[in-house]
């Protein structure tokens, strides 16, 4: 799949956004004031910036409040839906803390789970799609969802969570890269099964129906060397989660929290890189690439 | 309407006006309906009322409109300015380009007509092309048949009358078995299409012979991956099985062929009467008799002893060439790539469907002996050929052995078999001899393209040079019935026979992928003289494209598109009939011209009147015809015949023969753009020997008189060629020439390697290399079209499993190509379903850069290629001093699929090699993005 | 209207034969010129004359070569466009509703109107049937050219699509395969008409014909007996032609 740079910089930012607001709206004992006010900005600028660049791929940004009509059936307007509402709802809780240091405690708890159903539609977005193999599996909501939840302990300062869930999210993408690599294979379609033509004999791809690459080829099949997406599998392995829990160890200091962050959004921003460049859309088959 | 579905318009306009003409997209002639909205071409569709295309239309035609719209197309007559091939030129006016024309040309016509050599390629209107010429009076005139068709041609009509390609097809209605041999998707595609998807549904099986698994082999049932060049050993590999298994049709090759003519044993020429006609033993009286005489029973197995000479049949003879072991199955498979097993297979298929699955049509007829039958009798195996076959140095031959095939199993012209289209059949006897020798300011005697009977008919002068100027009709080929288009350029520039003066084209991109070896013809063009001078001093060049041609003329006449244009497909050249049906076709200006163009034929037109051309003045001296739509409807090439025979005469009820009729061509736009005449019922089938069908020919203007014939499995024409090679007569071949002559002007069909294989080491250059045309490109013959380049922007080179192992090729590798000739660079691709010792690409994908209004980063132009730079017109020097010339010897065809090539991998260069200079371009590059809809 | 109607009234669909299908692209590009001049956005072209030229297309021609175990390997020319599925799973992704299925017929549409160009549409097609028009920013596909074959300003026998109109060899069919007597569906019987990819569930309404058996015929046992030869030597050939002259009608004997 093509890695367009606004979705990844969206599940990116979101995730870690409305992980952040998870915790903050969980808190039994959240921060009010000025504090607050540092805490939510930054979530709602992870989490709005996030949604906001994740138009930018759309042909028509304009109609995108259509996306909020179809919630019954769409993995992707229930995500529009459940950002909108999570937003609102967090909105009013960190106005009260903010500006009238009241802890609605319910409204705090409601926000925190439209947080996490949020993240967790943006993971069914790609979950649920037959065509990707690598994507569908409940793996991918786990991973999704450990990833914010360990961003969200990261960002708001929960050590000990955070590093707890860093390993337990570090776990899910070592067992979803494992499971993805044969994911196509073990999926059961092959060129064979696309043409129907593969009981009688071993089926080729031999010209394509167009020399120049069309909008298929330039959304779904993206070549990533296998040497290449090892290497960057490290490099996201060891920013995501290594260089943070290392951090996190070491005695607290700011300038180590901060690299803390920064090097697990990184890692996080490759891994979604890779989360997209490897994937294989069962539309290549057809042209006989992966 | 169900909840929350929006609400549609399912009854949209489709279009203000339909415009019924012509494609032009191809050579298919397809109609076409053209939806006009807001004056515009909305849509193209095709017309389901038209005898060709019956409503279906390829991927070229319903893509006309980004024809129409093509950025590449010329806007105004133009005059060089920089050396030639740079592109460099200035636009001028008509008036201006004209009298630049009128001046050159008409000094010629009145001092040395010869000196003009006018070629139009891919033209559509050859009758009034050659008309012109004619009346110009320079010997040096044809089209693009000798690098394109012209050993199918010839073959066809020296042995039955007819050809394949678009003058013949199979009876789609009851054939059970179709072989096709080398058929490239490209003429008469359409029909050919819906008859392979008719005879399918009618569960017939069809064979295909062809190195390359594509197109119509694709489909086949049997795919036969034959050597290149060898079809001729293979078809008479099955002729041998054929005869040796008496699986031949001896009732109709005794009563419709020459199988049954004498053949004068000292002579080699064929026994005939006092008024000139074939003998024949018949086998009632066992006397000689002519052919046709009524009643009589032409006895195959005679013999006719006569002052001590034993004189023997054609079948005799045939039976003596043909059951020779050197034809056995065994003996051909090595070199023709097929399986002994295989070719008695098909042998045996072919013999079974033709005799066991042989059935009667319930039609009376009379035959031209007068004994009328109650029945026809159906084979219902049909073969069909093309440029596979045609385009090798033994092409003729092999066109040949084909025809003999299906005459041998009695499948020409009955039902179930090879069907003629109007106007054929046509005997050799009915068609023209060649003439050339015109004298300055006079017209030629008759056309320039004809059939030569014998050594008489060769254009040579007293000294043996040739009269033409692409030597046509002399010893080197002296069947070359379509001229030499690929030799124009090459002998205008040795000035050999002579120095020409100007050389006036249409349509053909001689200076890319209409030339072999075109690196050397650019030189050839651009080539000066010591005084500073072109070599050939005036090039005049009409197109309607920006193509690769144009920057290598001294003048440019920009013709006009296929819609804004009027054209006749006519019966005097090549028709659209069908075989149930005579049928011809006009296209007519469906838009009017947004730029400073005009039609080539009408500047022809003009051309003529002002040069002074006498048939194209009144008396008066005034312009006989304001147009080419005024010649259409007003030139009559016989009384009563003109160049469109639908709705002649005063009331327009006529067809074939009648008055003029000035309101024609709103009659022809009235019906669709055609017209049809049908055949009628009792002349469908066995046409050359039905009395019905002869009647009803004459009676449309086909011919002025009945003339049944029969077909000619021995063809005497050759054997007179080949006799004066052994030294008899008065016209003798240089003595150079004779033992070659001798071998292959065979009046049997005789099998002989491709000459190239001859003259390079067939161990170096172990690998057959082709081209074919995409079935939705037809190279340069039109724009490089938006929608079709997407389709085919670029041109790997494919390469069988055995090679591409071999060499350890993988995906997006480079190959290094070499021929004894030249060497390219090119891209490769895999295609197991390959002869494993040839590789093929598409044809004219490349293109030069800055023509055809693309950007110079095109992939044409970069990793597009052209296997042109592999061929050359003359073979390798041979050390016999002489240089021969790579075409049939006997048809002067050129033998583009002779090619033998090595290829080894490559590091990948920037792009293709050899890559050329860019031009500069004479048109704006075209727009970088296109949201085409008209009334939008 | 995301949801997938519980039944449509018809099943509209293509029947494609690979046995016949020749692999011309006439399909491709009749479908282009309709679809560029009639319903919603033209299908563009982003650099027509330049390098990597792309447009929108809506069905497009694959070739792709089967190697069996033994004997040659055979090319099939496969036309694709959208299969117009019962179960689409392009249908239910959408986030505006622009994707629906027609209860009428079981046609699968974009109402570009409402479409937003995210695109998801066509990554949950397997087919690749959707492309993103990139000019008009609005998802294309197959629209079985709905504004055809209900068009009551074409004649009858044109109310058909596009691609099918064209097609020179007859590949192509049209029809309600819901009925079990419509001409597709008789076709599909009796041909083992297929689905693509039927392990991802989507019930694609277009079937495919498969190729028939090629390179059959090296059994020769059957054909031998028609090649016994009547002579080796061409006297003996000869001798065999006098005899059977006579045997001809009008003859001796």
């Amino acid at each position: 799949m093509h890695p367009a740079p606004s979705v990844i910089v969206f599940s990116t930012l979101s995730g870690l956004g409305f992980g952040l607001l998870f915790w903050l709206g969980i808190d039994t004992n959240p921060p009010t004031g000025l504090p607050a006010f540092i805490f939510f900005a930054v979530a709602y600028a992870l989490s709005v910036g996030g949604l906001i660049s994740s138009t930018f791929h759309l042909g028509h940004p304009e109609r995108a409040w259509r996306a909020f009509t179809q919630w019954r059936s769409s993995w992707l307007s229930r995500e529009g839906v459940s950002a909108v509402f999570a937003l609102l709802t967090m909105g009013i809780y960190a106005i009260d803390l903010i500006f009238l240091q009241i802890h609605a405690t319910a409204l705090g708890l409601i926000g925190a789970a439209l947080a996490l159903f949020t993240v967790f539609t943006t993971s069914m977005i790609y979950a649920q799609l037959d065509t990707v193999p690598r994507w569908k599996t409940p793996f991918t909501p786990a991973l999704y969802l450990s990833l914010s939840l360990a961003g969200g302990a990261l960002l708001s300062g929960r050590v000990n969570m955070a590093i707890l869930l860093l390993v337990i999210a570090a776990i899910f993408q070592f067992i979803w890269w494992q499971r993805g690599d044969a994911a196509l294979s073990d999926s059961g379609t092959d060129l064979g099964t696309a043409t129907g033509l593969g009981e009688r004999g071993t089926v080729r791809s031999m010209a394509h129906p167009h020399t120049a690459p069309n909008y298929l080829v330039k959304e779904f099949i993206f070549v990533i060397g296998r040497k290449h997406a090892q290497k960057l599998r490290r490099i996201a392995f060891g920013l995501t989660f290594v260089l943070p829990i290392i951090c996190l160890l070491l005695p607290f200091s700011h300038v180590l929290a901060i690299i803390a962050v920064l090097s697990h959004v990184a890692g996080v921003a490759t891994s979604r890189w890779l989360f997209f460049a490897e994937a294989e859309h069962v539309v290549g088959l057809y042209y006989g690439m992966r | 309407m169900a909840d929350g579905q929006p609400q549609l318009d399912l009854s949209p306009k489709v279009s203000d006006e339909v415009r019924k003409t012509t494609c032009y997209m191809c050579a298919c002639r397809c109609g076409i309906n053209v939806h006009m909205k807001d004056g515009k071409v909305a849509y193209i569709e095709g017309n389901r009322d038209h005898p060709v295309n019956k409503g279906v239309l390829c991927a070229k035609g319903s893509a006309g409109i980004m024809q129409v719209n093509a950025p590449s197309r010329l806007k105004k007559p133009l005059k060089r300015v920089g050396p030639r091939g740079s592109g460099e030129y200035e636009e001028i006016s008509w008036e201006e380009a004209m009298s630049t024309a009128v001046g050159w040309l008409t000094e010629l016509h009145e001092t040395a007509p010869h000196k003009l050599a006018f070629f139009t390629g891919r033209d559509q209107s050859q009758s009034f092309t050659s008309f012109w010429a004619q009346h110009f009076g320079t010997p040096n005139y044809a089209a693009h048949g000798g690098f394109c068709s012209v050993n199918m041609a010839a073959a066809g009509i020296y042995t039955m009358g007819g050809a394949f390609w678009e003058f013949g097809q199979p009876d789609w209605d009851h054939t059970k078995l179709f072989m096709i041999f080398g058929v490239a998707e490209d003429h008469d595609s359409n029909p050919i299409k819906a008859g392979i998807g008719k005879i399918k549904a009618n569960g017939a099986k069809v064979i295909g012979v062809n190195p390359v698994r594509s197109g119509y082999n694709a489909v086949a049932d049997e795919w036969v991956g034959i050597t290149p060049g060898t079809d001729g050993l293979f078809i008479l590999a099955l002729i041998h099985e054929l005869m040796k298994a008496g699986k031949i049709d001896l009732h109709y090759l005794a009563q419709y062929t020459n199988a049954a003519v004498l053949v004068d044993a000292e002579t080699g020429l064929l026994l005939r009467d006092v008024d000139g006609k074939q003998l024949v033993i018949d086998r009632t009286t066992g006397k000689p008799t002519p052919f046709d005489q009524k009643g009589a029973r032409p006895d195959l197995s005679a013999t006719y002893r006569q002052a001590g000479v034993t004189h023997h049949t054609v079948m005799h003879l045939m039976a003596e060439k043909y059951l020779d072991p050197q034809y056995a199955p065994e003996n051909v498979a090595e070199k023709t790539g097929i399986s002994a097993q295989k070719i008695k297979t098909i042998a045996a298929e072919l013999a079974r469907v033709a005799f066991d699955e042989a059935f009667e049509l319930d039609q009376e007829w009379t035959d031209f002996r007068g004994e009328t039958h109650k029945t026809m009798t159906g084979r219902p195996v049909s073969f069909h050929a093309m440029r596979g076959i045609s385009a090798h140095s033994n092409g003729f031959q092999t066109c040949r052995a084909l025809h003999v095939l299906q005459i041998l199993l009695g499948t020409v012209e009955v039902p179930g078999g090879f069907r003629f289209k109007p106007p054929y059949p046509k005997p050799v006897e009915a068609h023209p001899t060649p003439h050339g020798y015109g004298r300055p300011g006079k017209p030629l005697a008759g056309p320039h393209l004809g059939f030569p009977r014998g050594p008489e008919d060769l254009q040579i002068n007293e000294d043996g040079s040739a009269c033409r100027i692409d030597k046509a009709f002399t010893w080197e080929n002296p069947m070359s019935v379509h001229g030499l288009m690929h030799m124009v350029i090459s002998n205008a520039h040795a000035q050999d026979p002579y120095p020409i003066d100007t050389l006036f084209m249409y349509m053909a991109n001689m200076s890319w992928n209409s030339s072999m070896n075109t690196s050397g013809v650019i030189k050839m063009l651009t080539d000066r003289n010591d005084d500073g001078g072109y070599r050939i001093p005036r090039i005049i060049y009409s197109d309607a494209y920006s193509s690769e041609m144009v920057a290598y003329a001294d003048l440019i006449l920009p013709d006009t598109t296929y819609l804004e244009r009027h054209d006749c497909i006519s019966l005097l050249d090549r028709p659209i009939c069908e075989a149930d049906g005579a049928a011809d076709a006009i296209r007519w200006p469906v838009i009017e011209p947004d730029r400073d163009v005009r039609g080539f034929q009408s500047v022809l037109i003009e051309l003529g009147a002002r040069i002074g051309l006498p048939h194209f003045l009144n008396e008066d001296g005034t312009p006989k015809w304001k147009d080419y739509a005024d010649y259409i409807v007003n030139h009559e090439r016989r009384p009563g015949v003109g160049p469109l025979a639908g709705f002649r005469g005063e009331d327009g009820d006529q067809f074939g023969r009648g008055t003029v009729n000035p309101e024609q061509l709103d009659k022809y736009i009235e019906n669709g753009g055609f017209a049809i005449e049908h055949v009628p019922d009792a002349a469908r089938y066995m046409k050359p020997w039905n009395q019905d069908y002869q009647d009803w020919a004459v009676k449309i203007g086909l011919f002025d008189a009945p003339q049944p014939y029969l077909f000619q499995l021995y063809v005497e024409p050759m054997r007179k060629f080949q006799r004066a090679a052994e030294g008899h007569g008065d016209i003798q071949p240089p003595d150079h020439m004779r033992d070659r002559l001798k071998e292959v002007m065979d009046p049997l069909p005789i099998w002989y390697a491709p000459l190239e294989d001859s003259s390079v080491d067939p161990d170096e250059f172990d690998v057959h290399a082709l081209t074919q045309r995409p079935m939705a490109m037809y190279h340069s013959w039109g724009t490089q079209n938006a929608w079709l380049r997407q389709l085919h922007g670029e041109n790997p080179l494919y390469l069988p499993t055995k090679l591409w192992q071999k060499h350890s090729f993988s995906e997006g590798d480079w190959a290094r190509v070499t021929s004894v000739h030249g060497e390219i660079t090119v891209p490769v691709a895999h295609q197991a379903a390959l002869n494993e010792n040839t590789v093929w690409t598409w044809n004219a994908i490349g293109k030069r850069k800055g023509t055809w209004a693309l950007s110079e980063d095109a992939p044409e132009s970069n990793t597009g290629f052209l296997l042109n730079h592999l061929i050359h017109e003359l073979l390798p020097p041979k050390g016999d001093g002489l240089r021969w010339a790579n075409s049939d010897p006997i048809t002067g065809q050129a033998a583009w699929f002779d090619l033998r090539v090595k290829i080894e991998k490559a590091d990948p260069p920037t792009e293709s090699q050899p890559a050329f200079d860019p031009i500069k371009s004479p048109v704006p590059q075209g727009p970088d993005h296109l949201e085409w809809k008209v009334g939008r | 209207m995301t949801n997938l109607p519980t039944k449509t009234d018809r099943t509209l669909g293509l029947v494609i034969d690979l046995d016949t299908c020749v692999g011309c692209h006439a399909c491709v590009i009749s479908c282009k010129g309709w679809n560029t001049e009639n319903y919603g956005a033209p299908l563009s072209d982003q650099r027509p004359y330049g390098t990597e030229p792309m447009g929108t297309f809506l069905n497009r021609v694959h070739s792709y070569e089967v190697q069996p175990e033994q004997g040659h390997a055979q090319t099939v020319h496969f036309p694709k466009s959208c299969l117009h599925c019962e179960n689409a799973p392009c249908v239910t992704v959408c986030p505006t509703g622009a994707s629906y299925k027609r209860v009428e017929d079981g046609i699968v549409l974009v109402n570009e109107d409402h479409c937003i160009g995210c695109g998801l549409c066509a990554w949950a097609c397997p087919y690749g049937a959707r492309e993103l028009d990139q000019a008009e920013g609005v998802m294309k596909k197959c629209t079985l050219c709905v504004d055809r074959i209900y068009n009551e300003n074409l004649p009858e026998e044109d109310q058909i699509p596009s691609c099918v109109r064209t097609c020179p060899a007859g590949a192509r069919h049209f029809g309600d395969l819901s009925d079990p007597n419509s001409d597709v569906s008789q076709l599909v019987e009796t041909r083992g008409g297929f689905d693509l990819m039927p392990e991802m569930g989507t019930l694609p309404v277009n079937k495919y014909l498969p190729p028939r058996l090629k390179d059959s015929w090296d059994d020769q046992s059957l054909l031998a007996p028609l090649l016994e030869p009547v002579a080796e030597e061409p006297q003996g050939f000869l001798g065999w032609l006098d005899k059977a002259l006579d045997k001809l009608p009008g003859g001796t004997t």
